[in-house]
């Protein structure tokens, strides 16, 4: 019996435990502030002062003190201001190059990358790397590599 | 090849956004020459009602189209006016239509009951459908003829000898 209880109390401890981890934190005004534009400014909200930022940070403290999420705050500004409100790019015209741009650049990134990888593993052709002497320099190296193999200095002076 | 047809797309790209940046100047410069053109249309939602309504709704009136919002203090100034018009040029075939912008919806209506405004009002929640008629700032207001085209525009506060002089030509023009 005391063994069942004990495993009850654990189950409804674990049920608990569960269940604060599935709760979202409060919404705060500074953490949904700086995701949200001031529309007519065309800053982010934290930045601004003008009259239509103050309107969207007192409907912003309303709807925190109604208990409402930062994310079901988001969604009631989109809903009364368009998704303009939120502070992300145009996915058009100029605003496109935000999403563009970094995905060209990580595009060159891995092409430069792998084309990098490829060089370095490739073997060296044959007679690349021993570019040929012109006939004086080959003429003189024979001649002291004979009298370096003969253990005598060669008339240009000692051999190193 | 692919690294120089990708830096080229990013020049286009920049190139069109700096070009695509500057402010359209083609209704004022209209205006300016005595012409007309079209203005713009776009259903939007009715302020505080079911439904949705465009500017075409009012083809074969006068409309006096007015972009503004409950936050700029010039356009709340200009509501008593605008509804004063309203009741002079409502029994004449002519308007006030509001279009409420980059505001908060509740806090519209409750000026638009304060003032008890008896013209409609759209929604146009972020903008884009003023963006369409180059606005600077708020309010804006726009006279449009009874076939749908720009005659007159006041880029600020409207008041009571500006519309005296614009609205009676255009009312006593046929349709």
């Amino acid at each position: 019996m005391r063994t069942a209880l004990a495993l009850a109390a654990a189950a409804l401890a674990l049920a608990s435990g569960g269940a604060a981890w599935a709760a979202e934190p409060r919404a705060s005004l500074p953490d949904i502030e700086d995701e949200v534009m001031c529309l007519e400014c065309g800053t982010a909200l934290n930045l601004s002062n003008a009259p239509v930022a103050e309107r969207e940070r007192a409907f912003i403290r309303r709807e925190i003190k109604r208990g409402r999420t930062k994310e079901q705050i988001k969604d009631a500004l989109v809903d009364r201001f368009g998704p303009a409100v939120l502070a992300l790019p145009d996915d058009e015209g100029f605003g496109l190059a935000a999403y563009l741009v970094p995905i060209v650049v990580a595009l060159l990134a891995a092409a430069g990358v792998v084309i990098a990888a490829r060089r370095w593993r490739r073997p060296p052709r044959p007679g690349a790397a021993t570019p040929s002497l012109d006939p004086s320099d080959e003429h003189r190296l024979e001649r002291e590599l004979r009298a370096y193999d003969r253990g005598l200095p060669s008339h240009d002076g000692p051999p190193g | 090849m692919a690294v120089i047809a990708a830096a080229a797309a990013l020049v286009v790209l920049l190139a069109y956004g700096v070009a695509s940046q500057g402010r359209d100047t083609s209704i004022d410069e209209a205006i300016s020459r005595g012409e007309r053109i079209e203005a713009p249309d776009e259903s939007l939602p009715v302020l505080g009602g079911p439904g949705e309504s465009s500017l075409a709704d009012y083809r074969g009136e006068v409309v006096v189209l007015n972009f503004w919002a409950s936050w700029c203090p010039p356009c709340i100034d200009e509501l008593p006016l605008l509804e004063r018009t309203q009741r002079r040029i409502e029994s004449r075939g002519g308007t006030v239509l509001g279009v409420n912008y980059k505001d908060l919806p509740e806090d519209a209506l409750e000026f638009s009951r304060r003032f008890r405004l008896s013209y409609p009002n759209l929604r146009d929640r972020d903008g884009e459908y003023a963006e369409e008629f180059a606005t600077l700032g708020f309010p804006e207001t726009f006279v449009v003829d009874r076939r749908g085209r720009i005659a007159a525009s006041r880029r600020g506060p409207v008041d009571q000898s500006w519309l005296d002089n614009t609205l009676p030509p255009l009312l006593a023009e046929g349709a």
